[in-house]
């Protein structure tokens, strides 16, 4: 079989790891495939890498294809989100001033109660908190969202701002920003500069959240589907790889390389691990399920994680898009994931929509080759979101 | 209307700034603001209620310009994405030359044009003398890991110049990598070894 290169485009990010991985550690070799790996200075430039063919495949943000479908941001390429690359793995933090303030109220930086945390928050600060994320389509300012809305932070309100991660330790010297929601590495190299602490991991808002997305144009994947097929069950094979306790050491040095994340693999370790600093004098938080890549068919596209995307842009942004979410939940491709990995003795989930925030305990459903176990789901507030009950 | 064009680049270089200032104001009729600074992008831009904000491809303050394009955002009115909508030659050429236009909603793509076409060959030049420079650095880069490979092995061999640079090319070619990796090798080695 003669190798087909595939250009990929990635944000240097904890979570690209299956694309990576998939690469350097030859589960695209195996498919006759090779994986030209271009790291993006932006989202909006892989978005557009993607949607004007520079690239065939990118790492994406989940509610990006979702957001396009709806007729948000410059865009409108119709893209397909195949696989899940991963679930969780965003933190939320304060900067200095706000740490300070928190600790002298006497705040415990459990890294675990949302509740607890926005209430400490509201305490400290009588104007809306304006928190830095990456992208204004993205799970992060989704779950902000949602926290806030739930939480005694509901009352001052909060804003949210785009800063690039690189420039959030400067953004918060400067004043422009008092918090923020980043994926890893950039909290822990945050925790690192002295810029502030750790406040929450993102699975304490969503239990099981779709972070970043495998994406390509919907008629990329239509025209090439025996590609599509090889590149999807390579990067499924370097996820279940990745959920394998034993590969991390490996992972986190792989992708400390200057030409991936180019930062100590230690710093990495931490999310791999779920072993978290989360101030600069070094306390340790422990979180189960930080990141996932496999467990609990994490890389399955639930039409039912899409629509809570779509539902919840929708309360935000006014647009013609939102009359009906079936379409737009439609760019999570669950047809083409089951089709395409079939091939890998993947057990997959028969359905395709789930009562999202429903699984308080991993538990065993009906899968196409017998059971499988789904970790917990749950939104911090106990709120079920039933995808067939939205108007 | 007014026949002038509020332009707006982002651009923490000056040189490039102005060089880039310099060709719109020959060619069309505009204001133009150069702004330097990440921090507070969004409201420092909206305060020149700009027609059109040029921005190169690369740079990552990019995203913070994403908020433009939403009606929530600090501009009056929304932009857009220029390559979105326009005429497909002049968005690829756009994307090649490593510029991205956002223009406000409504602009007519007759006045669009000159900018983007000046833009697009200043932004082309820019690029084309950053890449040779690089290409420029780097080779000047590998010439002195070469000249201190052969000097390695001019000692460690007793040989010449001309026959230690023999051998280095020799096991390139053997091994299939380039004179430079191999060089680069065997300056590490050495450096752990020694």
């Amino acid at each position: 079989m003669k190798t087909v290169t595939i250009p990929v485009a990635f944000m240097p990010l904890v979570d690209a790891a299956p694309l990576i991985v998939a690469q350097e550690m030859g589960f695209a070799e195996t498919e006759g495939i090779s994986f030209d790996l271009i790291a993006a200075p932006s989202w909006s430039s892989v978005r557009d890498m993607l949607a004007f063919g520079r690239v065939d495949a990118a790492h994406l943000l989940s509610p990006v294809p979702v957001a396009m479908a709806l007729g948000l941001g410059g865009v409108s390429t119709p893209i397909s989100a195949v696989s899940v690359l991963s679930a969780n793995g965003n933190v939320l933090g304060v900067g200095r001033a706000l740490q300070e303030r928190l600790q002298a109220n006497g705040y415990g930086f459990d890294f675990a109660d949302p509740e607890a945390a926005a209430t400490a928050l509201a305490a400290v600060q009588d104007r809306p908190i304006t928190f830095g994320v990456p992208f204004p389509f993205s799970m992060h300012v989704e779950l902000l969202r949602y926290w806030c809305a739930g939480t005694d932070l509901a009352k001052t309100g909060i804003e949210i701002r785009t800063v690039p991660p690189p420039l959030m330790a400067n953004a918060l010297a400067a004043g422009d920003v008092d918090a923020f929601c980043v994926g890893e590495p950039w909290g822990s190299v945050a925790v690192d500069q002295g810029a502030g602490a750790l406040i929450l991991p993102g699975n304490a808002i969503w239990g099981f959240a779709p972070e970043k997305v495998l994406a390509v144009r919907t008629d990329w994947a239509e025209t090439e589907p025996d590609l599509l097929g090889r590149l999807m069950r390579a990067v499924w094979r370097a996820g279940r790889w990745l959920g394998q306790p034993e590969s991390r050491s490996a992972a986190s040095i792989i992708l400390s390389r200057p030409d991936y994340l180019d930062v100590p693999s230690e710093v990495i370790d931490r999310a791999l691990s779920g072993h978290l600093t989360v101030t600069s004098s070094g306390d340790q938080r422990r979180v189960d399920h930080f990141v996932e890549f496999h467990a609990g068919a994490a890389s399955f596209p639930w039409r039912s994680q899409a629509k809570w995307i779509a539902h919840q842009l929708c309360q935000s942004h006014d647009t013609d898009g939102c009359a009906s979410l079936d379409g737009p939940a439609a760019v999570f491709r669950s047809d083409l994931h089951r089709r395409h990995l079939d091939a890998t003795g993947a057990d997959l989930p028969g359905a395709s929509e789930k009562l999202e925030g429903a699984i308080r305990h991993a538990t065993a459903v009906a899968s196409m080759k017998g059971g499988i176990s789904l970790l917990p789901d749950a939104f911090f507030d106990g709120r079920i979101f039933d995808p067939s009950d939205i108007e | 209307m007014s026949a002038k064009l509020t332009i707006v680049i982002v651009e923490e270089d000056r040189d490039r700034a102005i060089a880039i200032v310099d060709a719109l104001k020959d060619s069309v009729e505009c204001d133009v603001f150069v702004i330097s600074e990440a921090s507070g992008l969004g409201r420092k831009i909206a305060t020149h209620a700009p027609d059109i904000v040029l921005i190169d491809i690369d740079n990552p303050t990019r995203d913070m310009l994403e908020e433009l394009t939403l009606a929530s955002g600090p501009l009056e009115r929304p932009v857009a994405m220029f390559v979105s909508g326009a005429a497909g030659g002049l968005a690829q050429a756009a994307i090649e030359a490593g510029v991205s236009a956002y223009v406000v909603d409504g602009l007519s793509p007759a006045r669009i044009k000159p900018v983007m076409d000046t833009a697009i060959a200043r932004f082309r030049m820019v690029r084309q003398m950053r890449s040779e420079l690089a290409e420029t650095r780097r080779a000047l880069e590998e010439r002195k890991v070469i000249d201190r490979a052969k000097g390695l092995l001019m000692k460690a061999k007793g040989i010449d110049e001309d026959a230690a640079y023999a051998l280095l090319r020799k096991t390139a070619m053997n091994q299939g990598r380039r004179v430079a990796d191999v060089a680069e090798a065997l300056v590490t080695a050495s450096g752990l070894l020694g």
